[in-house]
């Protein structure tokens, strides 16, 4: 028997629980040639500002061991230059669009949600407030429950859709950050972004990113994500989207079971272009071997045992 | 701004995610190893220029893929070879690889060359193993019945495994290494600037050159072209993630009538070749 795995994140409909991290995935065409699109749960598609970025300089990412760093800066072309340019292509598969935003100050994500909430095609928000690799806003808002709160009710008032908020794992304690942008309305939570890290060249001797400073991924922040979606499981009662370092089915189901309902692919799909779809058919697989017969009685089942 | 993918004009859309057995590996020079690779799909498909993003290993130590320009592709035979230099971990692996063991190959990625009409005068540059592109493209050239005035440099003499292949294609390759073990001794850029200022030599300026190096070496070319005002295209390298244009890594400058006087362009997609013209050269 084929097992349910749809799930439900903050009012956004998936028909399983595998979706992309941000800024791993593009907008769709760059994977569409390896895997169907339409398999996915939902996508989350790069950062989006209200204005082009340009980013950092080069180099942009190092690799670390079983991890990389990066600092892109949130290059993109914008919002109006998304719904017009990118949109349109989604809009040809059956998934849930989520568009990840970013602003330099609560103001720009007020926008962002305005104009989003008026493009069609959009199925939810992913509100990054916690880009280490941005100078004005990103972690300046994540990293504080108050000011995150400010960003969140500013969206809420701004938009119906719903507000999934990516919290960074670079603070004190994750769990009050989540609990502030609960109450203030978020309607579900991404787990995590990135680690702030660096390297240096011993050679040349200096910082080896353009920018100094990145964001760690990839298999070695696991246990970190999953410590955070297990802490933040048991002190809200939001819907989580679980990612870090998820490469195989089996890391996908350790976030499920420390309380995600649905989980992002990240790093594994510069590495795997398909990593999304096989990660998907071993969930499956391991539900059929567990007689697991709804995902749901997987969401953080550690926490009951 | 930015690579949304189908939209990005002149790229080739058609790419294959293989299992490729390997079929030969050789060390070629000091560092410099060749591997032919059984990938049909791919090497139906790949133009001088592109390149694949290989899987060097199954673990997650090194995690990332590696990029290598395809050296040439046998479509009779459905096969790639590629010319590599060990520079770090994930090549160390990769130059382990024996005979009948399988990597995961994504590719033909990127935009390669564009080639020049019949007529056309033809010169060819190459640096290192910055030549390992132009020996495709070399290959192309003498199909077409088009010649070339082919400039290749390396550190010294062993470093050159390319040499007898392009002779045998039927061009007279000028050769400098740094070390003077053959050749020029020098910089291949200090030759050709030596011959282009020689009214003795009849120098034939271009319509068109193709080049791959070292950045100082391409930067030094770029100023005698551009004095010139020889059209090149140039095939660049920048750290890649994913090679397909969503991890945004590989950026490079080019010329912009902007605020800014550029943008930020991807290698994996928008090239790696680029007309010489627009890059920006300075910080290069």
């Amino acid at each position: 028997m084929k097992p349910e795995l749809s799930v439900n994140i903050g009012g956004i409909k998936m028909k399983n629980p595998v979706t992309t991290a941000s800024g791993t995935f593009g907008y769709g065409p760059e994977y569409a040639p390896y895997i169907d699109l339409n398999r996915l749960g939902a996508i989350v598609v790069k950062g989006t500002t209200l204005k082009s970025r340009q980013g950092n300089p080069t180099p942009r990412i190092v690799e670390t061991p079983s991890g990389m760093l990066n600092a892109i800066g949130l290059q993109n072309p914008g919002v109006d230059y998304f719904i017009e340019r990118a949109l349109p292509f989604l809009s040809n598969f059956d998934l849930p669009v989520i568009v990840n935003i970013s602003g330099d100050t609560v103001e720009d994500y007020g926008l962002l949600a305005g104009k989003l909430d008026s493009a069609s095609g959009v199925a939810g928000l992913e509100v990054n407030i916690s880009c280490p690799n941005v100078k004005k806003g990103g972690l300046q808002f994540g990293s504080d429950p108050e000011s995150a709160a400010e960003v969140v009710r500013v969206i809420k008032s701004s938009t119906g859709l719903p507000v999934i908020v990516k919290l960074s794992p670079n603070v004190t304690s994750i769990t009050d950050l989540a609990v502030s942008v609960a109450e203030a309305g978020a309607d579900a939570l991404s787990l995590i972004n990135t680690i702030l890290g660096m390297a240096i060249d011993i050679k040349a001797r200096r910082p080896v990113l353009g920018n100094i400073m990145g964001g760690l991924s990839g298999p070695a922040v696991r246990p970190v994500a999953v410590r955070c979606v297990w802490q933040v499981y048991k002190a809200v009662k939001l819907p989580i989207i679980g990612m870090g370092g998820i490469v195989s089915a089996e890391d996908a189901i350790e976030f499920i079971l420390a309380g995600a309902s649905a989980v992002a692919v990240g790093t594994a799909n510069f590495v795997n272009p398909r990593a999304t779809v096989e990660i998907l058919e071993g969930i499956e697989e391991y539900c059929r071997k567990y007689g697991c017969r709804d995902i749901q009685e997987l969401v953080g089942a550690a926490h009951r045992q | 701004m930015g690579s949304i993918g189908t939209s990005v004009k002149g790229r080739v859309e058609l790419s294959f995610l293989i299992d490729a057995l390997v079929i030969k590996q050789e060390r070629v020079g000091p560092g410099l190893y060749f591997m032919e690779l059984q990938a049909p799909e791919i090497a139906r498909k790949a133009v001088p220029g592109q390149f694949v993003h290989m899987q060097v290993s199954r673990e997650l130590e090194p995690l990332l893929r590696r990029p290598f320009s395809i050296y040439n592709a046998d479509q009779d035979k459905g096969r790639l070879e590629l010319l590599y230099q060990v520079v770090g971990k994930g090549t160390e692996i990769l130059s382990k690889a024996a005979p009948g063991q399988n990597l995961s190959v994504l590719g033909p990625l990127g935009r390669g060359f564009v080639l020049p009409e019949k007529g056309q005068k033809v010169m060819v540059v190459g640096g290192g193993i910055g030549i390992a592109p132009l020996v495709f493209l070399l290959k192309e050239l003498a199909a077409g019945g088009i010649s070339a005035e082919v400039y290749l440099g390396a550190r010294t003499k062993t470093c050159l495994p390319s040499l007898s292949q392009v002779g045998s294609m039927g061009f007279q390759p000028k050769v400098a290494s740094d070390d003077g073990t053959i050749g020029y001794h020098g910089q291949i850029t200090a030759l050709l600037e030596r011959d282009m200022a020689d009214t003795a030599i009849a120098f034939l300026k271009p319509d068109m050159a193709y080049a791959c190096g070292p950045k100082p070496m391409l930067k030094s070319l770029a100023r005698l072209l551009l004095a010139k005002h020889i059209p090149f295209q140039v095939s660049l390298e920048e750290h890649m993630g994913c090679g397909v244009g969503a991890c945004l890594s590989c950026a490079c400058k080019i010329k912009a009538n902007n605020q800014e006087g550029y943008l930020y362009r991807h290698v994996c997609v928008n090239g790696p070749v680029f007309p010489g013209e627009e890059v920006v050269w300075d910080e290069a």
